[in-house]
Parts: structure tokens; C-alpha cells; sequence
């Protein structure tokens, strides 16, 4: 645990929470624009947060603690990825759990619960998004893993701060097949686990297409307002952890005020990018039908799987 | 005498007391009597495989116990990592006895049979020699099969699961006892230690021959594809304490002698083995985990995910093996000490699950989950306690087997350069395997947990649900503080099994550390105990924060949202068939699902639909395409069989007569 590591931690968790809402407020913008539509503002969904945070809660009968629970086990998971993963500095706050392994199960951990939540509703739109989340995390967490595994194999270390480390220090590594492999992989599990296009529309409330919001139908006022914060968050650590594996350049790697501004505005600049280039390239493609999805999964499996095999050839 | 030696005597004579009071207490006391002692003799017993792994060694002769070469024993490290943790298992499901044995359960020959099914269990890794390993081993398949039919008069599916279990237990016996004499041959005696002076005067093939054999017979108890057809069947039919100490304990026996026979007595061995150990453990995984994931009753899926499970820690077994035989011991003892500990894990977490699924068994009378649900009203701890299981079965941190998992993949990661084409083959498809494992072991626990238990009663018997009595709630909470200590401070044991695994390789322990897991000769650290603070603390920070922020006002209870239709029915909540249905849908191609839809129409009209009957079944397919033609060709062969036997004694006296004539002629051609 270190100076760089703990202010590095810190900062990250504030960036994280403060801009995650603003990153979906940006992607919903840079969409509506490509539509025609004036858009709502990328501060949009941080007053969506307030009006929800200031209403009643409500517990809908019939459901146990798990439900109200769930929310909260959610943020708190992402949160804790967001303080040890390196973000904004190479440092971890806490290194013994900065591991690429702990870190993408610690998110897919956040998904479970909120399956389970789904379920505890007992009705059929809860059962029908746990069971839908449920196959799709399935599916992919093995791919996550591989992709992790091919990335790991030529450090040697599944340590975070180890992998984004070598990257700097060798950048060829960043272009080598394996790497560039898993980068694909990794994109499309970053996709298929936050909900976007072309696995799941993030803005439907059609029966037959919704997924991660019929499990989250049951939810309403705080409640809903830490799912929706959750959400955002995974999404903006899923992207920020995309950025500094494949492109860890601008990143702190000591602790003064310059290099961590720098880190900051580094880490937001690149994740603002691949936000909007997401948000750009779902604007022409239509969410495919659901028992399509395992068909992308298993050729992003197939191509984690290649990149494990490439890095176990060294060139 | 020794802490073990003291020890293990102590168990000994509990079994023995189990035994006797069995007999002789009266029906009223006879299960309480019976539970206390066989949970003394686990209780002595874990004591003497912790004493075992801190390094106090003992051995003992009784010669005069078995005839021409009498009955040796002896605890080393290993050893003493399964008596402890059958010991441990022991303990939980006594206890968990005494409540459950009141439904039938409590007759003279089931409550005798159970001290003698754990001390046959404790018995095997502390035989010293080959025939007393032998006859521990005999001894626990028929105590175990006799507990396995204990309810047969209940069920008639009891007894088909009884002959399939005692015919591939027998098959795989016989395996054991080629393997074990062909490996005894040159040696002095029948010791272990004779042995392994000896096991490097058999020519490559003959070891060979020894280690499938061996690999054979073993893996069969462990359960591993395709030996694996006698699990899913005897598990869910035997008495839910019988289910969790076959399989929390009972099964490791079976990685036991895997290790036993190819690291310890035959020295290591050749690549090939290893390879071959790992794809078994890499293809039962997978076929496991998907058999466990569309099952919909509960103690079958908890019965395939030891077949998973018990893969997984071959898998680790296997890299070892691979690892010590291309000359990298350190990784070696790392990928062992993985499986160990995954072995640890998995004998907590199956123990706490199959009791809890017992518990609703006793509850509900039905194992269906789809006929389970909303039993966290009624049954609150029960809720818990599962859930607790199927977190730390699901490889999701904070749980008991990710660590595991994580030693294993860091193992693995660290098993570069690979020499060899077949090594970099074997490698990553391991690799693939384990993680797909991950993600349909978190499937198959969502499923299990959420429709189990959350959700609203499916049927009348759940709805009626009731907590059960004290004695069964101990049992489980003992293996639940098991669960949440292998989670959150594996360090407690790590060391140790780190310890026993690089004596076994002859390197300095792998891993170290006493709040961080700390690999030691590659990079590697995890805190579990960090994480889950970590965890509690933000949870406490989202809790705290928005309160500060915005003022809270009072919780209010709504209706769920119905459509506007109407209240809702649990007739419309997903069940496990309907929650698995996309996961079955994507494997279709392996599992190859049979389904039935019939759908009948009114008389006055076809466009009218009167009634809708779905059926589906998943058959176990190694099973249809492996074991239903061998069974078919043993029936045929029967039938051919019995047309020599007319029952006629001039073709009978022809018989003998032709066969003597062969006989002399045989005798004339070689002489």
C-alpha cells in the first residue's frame, strides 16, 4: 500500500462515481445527435439520480431482504473495483486485490445479485431477465477468464498493476497477436456484461427483448437510483479497464499532482472516447435476437481461446 | 504413543462404541447415542490428520488382524489431509444424524453402519500396505452401499441406483486390485514403502498399464467422466447425511489414490499420464457442470457438480504431475497445493449444500425444484446456510472455492515455457475448460439458490415448509463456519497443505502468508480477508452516503407489478426448467435434450386448444452411448448363456467330458 496507490484509489472512486452518470449522459447524447434528436444533456441522468434518490422507497410484497440488499452489494462491489484497480495510477490501494481475475468475477458477482433479486420478485419478468442475465454471464465469464489468462501469460502475473505496468514499459506487447486477440475478446465480453447493443438495448421495456431491465423492473425510487448508479458504474470501470490494458499510456506511475492530473484527464479522455465510439457504432446495428447472442459469445470464446493458445507460442 | 496414534485409537474405539450402542441403545436414544459417538470419533479424527499435517508422523502393525500379512497402518502428511477433513465432514453430519434419523432413518442396521461407512473412510488413508488398503477400500464400498439402500422400501429408484453403484464400485475394485498387485510384484512385502523402493524395477509399460488401471479404479469412486454413471444416481437416493459424506468425503478417496499411486509410490512418472489425467479432469468438469446446469432435481445437480468439481481438482492433480515430469517441482507443489485446497473447499461447501438439501427434502418431501420455492419464509436458517453453499460453490469472491481456483489459474498462467506440442495443446483447452466451468457453476447456483429458495412457493408442500429441529441446524451451521473460513482466511490452512504438497515434491512450500495468499518462486498475491473488508466497508459507504445526502423517508410495501391483470399466481413465475431453458437451448448439441409436446384440441374445434402436456427429459448421454450398448451385448450374451443350460445332465456330463478332453490336449500341444 502506497502513497501513489491510496490517493490514486481515492480519486478513482470519485471519478468513477461522479463521472459514470455523466459517460451514460454523453453516450445517450452523442446518440441522439446521430439520430437527429436534440438529446437530453449529458447531465441528464445525474437528475434522474436525484429525483430518484428524494422519492419514497418501496418494497414491493412478497419479497425478501435480498431484494433491498441487492442494490446496494452492487455499487459496493463496483465501488471496491473502482478504488483497486489502476485507473488513474499504476499503484493499487490495495495490491493483494488488484487481480485481473478478482477484479472481472468481482464484477460478474454484481450481476448475480441482481439475478437473484430478479428472482426473489417470484414474477415472470423477474425470472425471465435472472434466467436471460444468467445465460449471457454464463457465457461469457469464460471468455473474460481467457481473455484475462491470454493477457497474463507473457507477464506472468495476473496481478493488475503487473499488466498494465509491462504494457508501458513495452509497448510492442500491446500489438502482439495474443494481445490483440483477447483486446477483441475482452470488447465484446465489455458489451455483453454492461448490456449494450447488439447483446441487450439498454433503452427497451419490450417483453420480448428486455434483459437486464426485466430484472430490474420490480426496482423504484433510491432503490432504483443505486441500480441505475451501479450500472453506470460497471459500465464506465469495464471501460476504463478496457483503456488501460490495451492503451495504459498517460497513466500516473508517481505520486505528484501533475502525473495524477494527468492520469485523471488521460483516463477520462480515454474512456469518454470509447464510450462515444461505442455509442456511435450502436446507432446502426439492431440488438440481435436472443438466441443469437451465444452464437457472438462463442466466437469471442473462440478468439480468447486463440489468444491463449498464441501466448502460449511465443513468437 | 503419539497425538496421532492416541488420536486415531480414540476414533477407533467411538466407532467401535457406535457400533455397540447401535445395537444395543433402544429405538428412542439410539440415534442420539450413535451421533454423538460417531461425532467424537470425527472430532478425534480431524485432530489426528491436523497433527498428521503438522508433521507427526505414527505407524502401527497388527499382525494378527488379517491373515498372511496382517494390517498395517500409517499417517504421513498426506495422509492426514483426508483423514481430516473426512473427520471434519464427520463431525457436521453426525451431528446433522441425530435430527434426521428420526424419519425412518433410525433402525438398528442404518444407525450401525454409519460408524463403520466413517471409520472404513478414515481407515483408507491411513493404510499402510496394499492389502489393508484393499480391504478399507472394500469395506467402504459395501458399508456405503448398504447406507445407499437404506431407504429402498420407500422408493423403488433406491434400489436401481444400489446395483448400479455396486457393480461400478466392484468393476472399479478390481481395477485397484490389478493395478495394486502388479505394482506390489517386486517389491519385499505388501508396505508402501517397499513399494516404492521397488516402483523403479517395473518396465515403462507394466507402470503404465499400473497407472490407468489405477486411474481406472480411483477415478471411478471419484466420480469421473465416463465412470461417473453410479454418482447421479446413488447420491440423490441415499439418506442426505449418507449423500454429503459420500461426496464430501468419500469421492476425495478416490483423488486420494490418484495421488497416492502416481506421485507418491510410483514416483511421478511420464507426461502422458499426467495429460491424460487432466483432460479426464478437464472433460468431467464441463460434463458435469452441464449435466448439473439443466438438472431441476436439487440433490442431482448438487451429485453432477461433484463430478465437476472433483474434475477440477484432477485437473490441478494433473498439472502437477505434468509439471514434476518436465522438471518444474516448484509449480508442481503450487498446482498441488491448489487441488488440495479446491478438495477442502468442496468437502465444506457439498457438506453444507447436501445437508441443506436434506433439510428441505425432510421439509417438503421433494427434491423437484420446480415444485420448491419461497421456502425463505419458512425456513429461514435452512435459507441461509444454502445460500451461503451456493455462494462459495459458485467461484465468485468472497467465496470458499474461488480461491481455490485462482491457486489453480495462477498455476497454470505460470506453466509457460510449455515444451511440447501436446503440452501447449493440453494447456489452454484446461484452461478453457476451467473457465467455462466458472461461468455455468455461477448459472447452476443462481438456479439452484434463486428458484429453491427466493422466489414464492411453487407447490402446497413448500408453502407449508418448516424449520428443522436444532441438531440438524448445528450440522449445517458447523459446515457453514467451515465455508466462511476457507473463504474469507484460507490462509489458515493454505500453509500447511502448502507444506504437505512441497514435501511430497521435495521443494519448499508454494505458498505462504498469513492475511495475504503469497506465492512463493513466481508472483502472485491474493488477500481474501482484505477483499471482503473492503467489500463491507464500501457496502457500509452506499448504505451511509445517500442518507447523509437526502433526507429517508419510511419504506412502503406495493403491489408487485402485475400487467394490471390481476394478483399474480406462481403458476407464472419461472421455474428450473424454464430458468435453464436458454442455457439448454445453447448445448443443445451435447446434451441433446429429448422433448415432448403434446398438445390436445377441442372436439368442436382444432383452433381450440384443450390441454398442453410438455415433457423433457436430459439423459446423460456418455451414459446412452457408453453403458446402455455394453449392457445391451452383457444381456445378449446372457441369453446365448442360458441356452447351454437346458437343465439336461447327459448334455452337462458332455460338458465336462469335452472340456477335460480340451484340457489333455492343451496339456500335450505345450509340453
Amino acid at each position: 500500500m502506497t502513497a501513489l496507490g491510496v490517493l490514486g484509489g481515492a480519486l478513482q472512486a470519485v471519478l468513477v462515481v461522479v463521472g459514470s452518470p455523466l459517460l451514460v449522459g454523453l453516450m445517450r447524447q452523442v446518440r441522439a445527435r446521430m439520430e437527429g434528436r436534440a438529446g437530453a444533456g449529458v447531465g441528464q441522468p445525474w437528475r434522474d439520480l436525484r429525483k430518484l434518490l428524494g422519492k419514497q422507497p418501496i418494497t414491493p410484497r412478497g419479497t425478501s431482504e435480498l431484494f433491498r440488499v441487492a442494490p446496494v452489494l452492487l455499487v459496493a462491489m463496483t465501488l471496491v473495483v473502482a478504488v483497486v484497480a489502476p485507473f488513474v495510477s499504476t499503484a493499487s490501494a490495495l495490491p493483494p486485490v488488484a487481480d485481473l481475475i478478482v477484479v472481472v468475477a468481482l464484477l460478474a458477482h454484481g450481476t448475480v445479485v441482481l439475478a437473484l433479486a430478479g428472482l426473489d420478485t417470484g414474477t415472470a419478468f423477474g425470472g425471465m431477465g435472472a434466467s436471460r442475465e444468467t445465460t449471457i454471464l454464463a457465457l461469457v465469464e469464460p471468455t473474460a477468464l481467457m481473455a484475462i489468462f491470454a493477457l497474463s501469460v507473457p507477464v506472468g502475473s495476473t496481478a493488475l498493476p503487473a499488466i498494465v505496468g509491462s504494457g508501458l514499459q513495452d509497448p510492442a506487447r500491446v500489438l502482439s497477436p495474443a494481445s490483440l486477440l483477447a483486446a477483441v475478446a475482452l470488447l465484446l465480453v465489455v458489451v455483453a456484461e454492461t448490456g449494450r447493443l447488439p447483446v441487450d438495448n439498454p433503452s427497451t421495456h419490450l417483453e420480448l427483448t428486455m434483459v437486464h431491465e426485466a430484472m430490474v423492473l420490480e426496482y423504484a425510487g433510491p432503490d432504483l437510483a443505486l441500480v441505475e448508479l451501479g450500472s453506470a458504474m460497471r459500465l464506465s470501470v469495464y471501460l476504463g479497464l478496457l483503456a488501460n490494458l490495451f492503451l495504459p499510456w498517460g497513466i500516473a506511475t508517481e505520486a505528484g499532482v501533475l502525473a495524477l492530473a494527468l492520469g485523471v484527464l488521460a483516463l477520462v479522455v480515454k474512456v469518454a472516447v470509447l464510450g462515444a465510439a461505442l455509442a456511435f457504432a450502436e446507432v446502426f446495428l439492431a440488438k440481435v435476437r436472443l438466441f443469437r447472442v451465444p452464437e457472438l459469445l462463442a466466437g469471442s470464446f473462440l478468439l480468447a481461446l486463440l489468444a491463449v493458445t498464441a501466448a502460449y507460442f511465443p513468437a | 504413543m503419539s497425538v496421532v496414534g492416541a488420536a486415531l485409537a480414540a476414533t477407533g474405539a467411538s466407532c467401535a462404541g457406535g457400533v455397540l450402542a447401535a445395537l444395543a441403545v433402544p429405538r428412542a436414544r439410539r440415534a442420539l447415542v450413535v451421533g454423538m459417538l460417531t461425532c467424537v470419533a470425527g472430532a478425534c479424527a480431524t485432530v489426528a490428520g491436523a497433527a498428521a499435517m503438522l508433521g507427526h508422523t505414527w505407524a502401527a502393525e497388527l499382525p494378527g488382524l488379517l491373515p498372511l500379512s496382517g494390517v498395517v497402518l500409517g499417517v504421513d502428511a498426506l495422509g492426514g489431509v483426508f483423514v481430516a477433513v473426512g473427520g471434519a465432514v464427520a463431525v457436521a453430519v453426525a451431528l446433522y444424524g441425530i435430527g434426521y434419523s428420526r424419519h425412518g432413518l433410525d433402525g438398528r442396521a442404518v444407525q450401525a453402519m454409519v460408524p463403520v461407512f466413517v471409520g472404513s473412510l478414515l481407515l483408507v488413508p491411513i493404510a499402510a500396505d496394499v492389502t489393508t488398503l484393499l480391504v478399507a477400500w472394500e469395506l467402504m464400498a459395501l458399508t456405503s452401499l448398504l447406507l445407499v439402500v437404506a431407504e429402498h422400501r420407500r422408493r423403488a429408484a433406491v434400489a436401481s441406483a444400489g446395483r448400479w453403484y455396486a457393480v461400478m464400485t466392484h468393476l472399479g475394485f478390481v481395477a485397484i486390485l490389478i493395478g495394486l498387485l502388479v505394482l506390489a510384484a517386486p517389491a519385499a512385502d505388501g508396505s508402501f514403502a517397499a513399494v516404492r523402493a521397488a516402483a523403479g524395477a517395473l518396465p515403462p509399460v507394466a507402470a503404465g498399464a499400473v497407472f490407468v488401471l489405477c486411474l481406472v479404479g480411483f477415478g471411478s469412486k471419484a466420480g469421473i467422466v465416463p465412470l461417473h454413471a453410479w454418482l447421479p444416481r446413488a447420491h440423490p437416493e441415499a439418506p442426505s447425511p449418507v449423500s454429503a459424506l459420500m461426496s464430501a468425503a468419500m469421492v476425495n478417496l478416490g483423488v486420494y489414490g490418484i495421488v497416492r499411486v502416481g506421485l507418491d509410490l510410483m514416483g511421478g512418472g511420464t507426461r502422458w499420464w499426467w495429460l491424460l489425467v487432466m483432460a479426464l479432469g478437464a472433460v468431467s468438469a464441463v460434463y458435469g457442470i452441464l449435466q448439473a446446469v439443466v438438472s431441476s432435481d436439487l440433490k442431482r445437480l448438487l451429485a453432477y457438480s461433484t463430478t465437476e468439481n472433483m474434475g477440477l481438482v484432477l485437473v490441478g492433480v494433473g498439472a502437477c504431475g505434468l509439471f514434476a515430469a518436465t522438471g518444474n517441482p516448484v509449480l508442481a507443489a503450487l498446482a498441488l497445493t491448489a487441488a488440495l485446497l479446491h478438495l477442502l473447499g468442496h468437502a465444506a461447501f457439498k457438506t453444507l449444500l447436501f445437508l441443506g438439501a436434506g433439510s428441505v427434502l425432510h421439509a417438503t418431501g421433494t427434491r423437484d425444484l420446480d415444485e420448491l420455492g419461497g421456502l425463505r419464509a419458512g425456513m429461514p436458517v435452512t435459507t441461509a446456510a444454502f445460500g451461503l453453499g451456493a455462494l462459495a460453490a459458485s467461484t465468485l469472491p468472497p467465496g470458499t472455492a474461488f480461491v481455490g481456483e485462482w491457486l489453480l489459474l495462477q498455476s497454470l498462467v505460470h506453466g509457460l515455457p510449455a515444451p511440447g506440442v501436446a503440452t501447449s495443446i493440453v494447456l489452454p483447452v484446461a484452461v478453457a475448460a476451467v473457465a467455462l466451468t466458472a461461468g455455468l457453476a455461477v448459472a447452476t447456483f443462481v438456479k439452484a439458490f434463486g428458484v429453491g429458495f427466493l422466489a414464492r412457493p411453487r407447490s402446497d408442500a413448500a408453502a407449508a415448509a418448516r424449520e428443522s429441529p436444532p441438531t440438524m441446524l448445528a450440522g449445517m451451521a458447523l459446515a457453514g463456519v467451515a465455508c466462511v473460513v476457507l473463504a474469507v482466511a484460507p490462509t489458515v490452512v493454505l500453509p500447511v497443505l502448502a507444506t504437505v504438497a512441497g514435501d511430497l515434491l521435495a521443494v519448499a512450500p508454494p505458498v505462504s502468508g498469513a492475511v495475504t495468499v503469497e506465492l512463493a518462486g513466481v508472483t502472485g498475491a491474493l488477500s481474501p480477508l482484505l477483499l471482503a473488508t473492503a467489500l463491507a466497508l464500501a457496502a457500509a459507504l452506499v448504505v451511509v452516503l445517500p442518507r447523509l445526502l437526502v433526507a429517508r423517508r419510511a419504506r412502503r410495501a406495493a403491489r408487485l407489478w402485475d400487467c394490471g391483470a390481476g394478483p399474480l399466481s406462481a403458476r407464472m413465475e419461472y421455474t428450473a426448467t424454464s430458468f435453464a431453458e436458454p442455457l439448454q437451448r445453447v448445448f443443445d448439441d451435447v446434451l441433446q435434450p429429448v422433448q415432448d409436446i403434446d398438445v390436445t384440441h377441442h372436439r368442436e374445434s382444432a383452433y381450440l386448444v384443450q390441454s398442453v402436456a410438455y415433457r423433457r427429459l436430459v439423459p446423460d448421454r456418455v451414459e446412452r452411448r457408453l453403458y446402455t450398448p455394453v449392457l445391451a451385448a452383457a444381456a445378449a450374451w446372457g441369453r446365448v448363456g442360458r441356452r447351454l443350460g437346458t437343465g439336461s445332465v447327459h448334455r452337462y456330463l458332455g460338458y465336462g467330458f469335452v472340456g477335460l478332453c480340451g484340457l489333455l490336449v492343451l496339456l500335450v500341444l505345450t509340453r
